[in-house]
């Protein structure tokens, strides 16, 4: 087809859409980052002229068609420019987690073979310092923040800032090159080079093309009606597939302005003065928010609490309704514009969503509680179901048909199946192009007609079309009796309690299922606090008996909802602890996306797995932890093992699936 | 001692010349001799510590350093000039800024708000324009207000800039003095133990505060630290002082070897 080759609408890259922008509407703002306690901004034309200078800079340096540039660093404009000068300039940006420690990004950098590394601070340049001598292929880095870093030796050393003014001067003799590349830049181009995180074996570099980043924000961005006046906040780690999208792919394709946090710290104040209308969040954020306006409705006065309880109950009733356009009686919209002037606007407006239009969440089941929560105050959140190798999109939720329960409907231009074993498969326009140096995995991953599997197991529900995602399809196993194991159904349904912040369940090829329990320390020290429990360390306050208690409580009330489901009740938690450390990405327990490595925790802490499955009341153990230095201590605790109890169903072995 | 040539550190930073020369110093409280004929000088970007037991007269130094105490004897020469006796907020406004072994920060107020007084030998229109808040004093105001951003940026405490100092932990307020004290601009810092109280995660973020001073802004630094490791660890040279006397003077290197310093530190036997 003539026209893909084209790209659409004749925008073949990133670099194209730029220069659009800056025609079609240079002075409306591209980028705003807080700085100095102010909001600066940079329009399209000036993130144009500037990004033109650093990959003229870059050109200076020699930069070959084909390298890959890294950039590590938290979300600032400079380094979503960045990113887009190594497109200019014909070579591939790569991403990284900046809160990776330098033994990960050795690997990463090793694998891919940057040449050039864009490094946010002190910080990360320290890190690719370390580790410089084991890659081969690297040969300078350019850094934004000069603090700290001025007698460091800068023979292959950068300031960002001087880079863009010897681009600019060199605009004269290296221009025509610039053009050159730009045009030779085509819908099949890399686009850029996003690691997954890897909840098994190394990472892996996902290949995305043009075609596929520009593809997937366009359907994506008529999908959800974006327009240019919209704004996102950019605060997810930049080396994620669905930043990348949000804020560069959908924000370049329709011109919104893509705001940055001034700190991670600040990021709530940040998000409040912004007040996006468009945000994304993975489900643990808008758990960590719920938590917090709870613990404050606990601290506030009685009037208050009662305000708050009243109109809450009633916005629940009626909220949900509204938000799908269904009817709704005229005395019950009266009381709910009350609610909205008395408590649901300045809610909204203290939480920074007053103006969100559209909201998503992904990445990990949501609790119905907290997803009806959010859209009974009137936020319009949905869920969708993604991953890198898609460009993010696989399916998503039309306004109107939102449930917390499916992940909804193929979004446009995927195509959706499901094989006998009940993973899910889809083809698209975004589907990635291989893994960088291993055809071996993309073999396995993506067939001859463009199929690729998820790795996921689910199914579409035949009323209403939406899909439903059981569990990892590697994850959901067999018990010794025959019966289904989906250990992330479980999980989640304790996740949803907000004491609990993790839980990781194990029972594959067991006659029985057991659990470990991470508590929230937010949510158990106020409820702590409360009760006058004293406690002096995470450690203290995880054994305490009466947490331990409440933590059961939760325990049989999960097994009782379990045990509805004919499929699963077989997963009913018989015994569980509660971990005397928090599960950590830095001593590899979580990937850098926070989700549950269950293979290496069940190694970690063989111990206690098999404390669980033998019958002593308490088992002592020793844990190694990294600090954020990356030094190493140990913990040890006695941990105490509850058993929980459970409702008695008939094990129906799995013969039906099969 | 006179040399205005400075020295290498063993680091590798260029040391200035005298910035502060304390000349046979002594200070009495009645009959009691708090500081007995001390003699040290302070060179321009060193980090320079005083250290010493209990009741050494550490203190005081620094009181006299910064006009708080006028000396009983003796002289300071200050940039190449004998200080007359001085105010202490005169001493502030000839670039001498300092923290306090107890927080004196103003509790009910904001975080912005402690630091921007330390703009105020800075500001020069009247209550009365500050209060119609036009002209000049406001254009006063937003360059002073960008210069307490930049600070507030450079101790990366932009996420309290607006919480009530009161409401802050220990660890964060001594930041936000330094941050107060670094408003100020100043060509000396004085620092009265920065670390007292604090965990060794805190400790290491105040070294790496005071180094980054000391090393983006070239302030020169003196300060009283009890932390040995710390003090090792961050100072170029070392003034060792027990009794209102001084035992040692050197590189800290120099200071660990001295017996004076290990008698006055460990005890004799009498």
């Amino acid at each position: 087809m003539s026209t893909s080759l084209k790209g659409a609408e004749g925008l073949r890259s990133i670099p194209d859409l730029l220069r659009r922008n800056k025609q079609a509407f240079g002075s409306a703002p591209a980028y705003r980052e807080k700085e100095f306690g102010i909001w600066q901004t940079w329009s399209w034309s000036e993130t144009a002229d500037e990004i033109e200078a650093v990959a003229l800079g870059l050109l200076e340096f020699g930069v070959n068609e084909g390298d890959f540039i890294a950039v590590i660093g938290r979300n600032r404009p400079q380094l979503y420019g960045a990113m887009v000068a190594a497109q200019m300039v014909g070579a591939i940006p790569v991403p990284l987690y900046q809160d990776a420690v330098a033994e990960e990004m050795a690997y990463v950098l090793d694998h891919c073979g940057a040449r050039f590394v864009f490094a946010e601070d002190q910080e990360q340049v320290d890190k690719v310092i370390d580790i410089q001598d084991r890659l081969p292929g690297f040969e300078r880095m350019i850094y934004l923040d000069p603090r700290g870093l001025r007698k460091y030796d800068h023979s292959a050393l950068n300031k960002y800032d001087d880079v863009v003014a010897s681009g600019r001067a060199a605009r004269g003799t290296l221009g025509a090159e610039l053009e050159r590349r730009i045009a030779a830049l085509d819908y099949d181009t890399t686009c850029v080079m996003l690691y997954t995180s890897g909840t098994t074996g190394k990472p892996k570099g996902v290949v995305l093309s043009n075609r596929n980043i520009i593809e997937t924000a366009k359907a994506s961005s008529e999908f959800d009606g974006l327009r240019q006046t919209d704004s996102v906040l950019a605060y997810l780690p930049m080396a994620w597939v669905g930043d990348f999208i949000f804020s560069i792919g959908q924000a370049y394709w329709t011109g919104f302005c893509v705001n940055c946090p001034e700190s991670a710290d600040t990021m709530m104040t940040d998000l409040r003065e912004i007040a996006p209308s468009y945000y994304f969040a993975p489900p643990r954020v808008f758990e960590n928010q719920l938590t917090q306006i709870m613990i404050r409705m606990e601290d506030a006065g009685p009037f208050k609490r009662r305000m708050f309880k009243y109109f809450m109950d009633h916005a629940r009733k009626v909220g949900p309704k509204i938000l799908d356009g269904e009817s709704v009686g005229l005395m019950d919209r009266l009381k709910y514009a009350l609610g909205e002037f008395m408590v649901y606007g300045p809610l909204k407006n203290a939480l920074g969503f007053s103006n969100v239009r559209v909201g998503y969440t992904a990445g990990e089941a949501i609790g119905p509680e907290i997803f009806d929560f959010y859209r009974s105050l009137g936020i319009n959140l949905k869920q969708l179901y993604g991953q890198t190798e898609a460009s993010v999109f696989i399916t998503q939720q039309p306004d109107g048909e939102v449930r917390s329960d499916t992940v909804g409907v193929p979004s446009p231009g995927v195509e959706i199946r499901i094989n006998e074993n009940g993973e899910v498969f889809y083809r698209s326009a975004g589907v990635f192009v291989e893994y960088y140096k291993n055809a071996e995995s993309t073999a396995d991953t993506k067939d001859a007609e463009g199929w690729v599997a998820t790795g996921d197991a689910g199914f579409i529900e035949e009323d209403t079309g939406h899909l439903r995602i059981i569990d990892r399809a590697k994850d959901v196993g067999k018990m010794a009796s025959g019966a289904l194991f989906a250990p992330k159904y479980v999980e989640n349904k304790l996740k949803f309690y907000p004491n609990i912040l993790e839980a990781v369940v194990f029972g594959a090829g067991q006659d029985r299922c057991c659990a470990f329990i991470n508590i929230d320390l937010t949510a158990v020290g106020n409820w702590a606090e409360r009760n006058n429990i004293a406690y002096a360390s995470y450690q203290e306050l995880a054994g305490h008996p009466k947490v331990l208690d409440m933590i059961q409580s939760h325990v049989e009330e999960v097994n009782a909802s379990v045990a509805q489901d004919d499929m699963l009740s077989a997963c009913q938690v018989h015994r569980f602890l509660v971990l005397h450390k928090e599960l950590d990405a830095d001593d590899g327990e979580l990937t850098r996306t926070r989700k549950v490595r269950r293979k290496i925790i069940g190694e970690k802490f063989e111990d206690l797995v098999n404390a669980l499955y033998g019958g002593a009341d308490s088992i002592y153990t020793e844990t190694e932890v990294t600090y954020e230095d990356g030094r190493k201590g140990k913990i040890t605790a006695t941990l105490s093992i509850r058993d929980a109890t459970v409702v008695p169903v008939e094990i129906k072995p799995l013969e039906a699936a099969e | 001692m006179k040399d205005t040539e400075g020295y290498v550190t063993a680091d590798g930073r260029q040391i200035g010349g005298v910035l502060m020369e304390m000349q046979n110093i002594t200070l009495r409280f009645g009959g009691v001799v708090a500081i007995n004929n001390i003699s040290f000088d302070i060179r321009e970007g060193e980090i320079r510590a005083i250290i010493g037991p209990n009741g050494a007269g550490k203190s005081s130094m620094l009181n006299i350093i910064s006009g708080f105490y006028t000396p009983s004897e003796g002289q300071l020469i200050y940039k190449g000039s004998p200080r007359p006796q001085m105010k202490p907020y005169e001493v502030a406004r000839m670039g001498v800024a300092r923290t306090f072994q107890n927080i004196a920060l103003f509790e009910g107020m904001t975080v912005l708000d402690n630091v921007m007084t330390g703009r105020l030998t800075h500001m020069k229109s009247g209550i009365l324009s500050q209060a119609v808040w036009w002209g000049k004093a406001r254009d006063e105001e937003l360059a002073n207000r960008e210069v307490v951003e930049k600070v507030i940026d450079f101790l990366e405490i932009q996420n309290i800039r607006k919480t009530p100092v009161g409401r802050l932990p220990y660890g964060l307020k001594k930041r936000v003095e330094l941050a107060r004290a670094l408003a100020a601009e100043p060509s000396l810092l004085l620092l009265d133990e920065p670390m007292a109280g604090m965990n060794v995660e805190e400790k290491e973020d105040m070294s790496r505060f005071i180094l980054d001073v000391n090393d983006e802004f070239g302030t020169t630094i003196a300060l009283i630290e009890h932390d040995m490791g710390v003090v090792m660890d961050l100072s170029d040279r070392v003034v060792v002082m027990d009794y209102g006397k001084k035992i040692g003077d050197g590189t800290p290197d120099e200071v660990r070897n001295n017996q004076d310093v290990i008698d006055a530190y460990l005890g004799v036997a009498h």
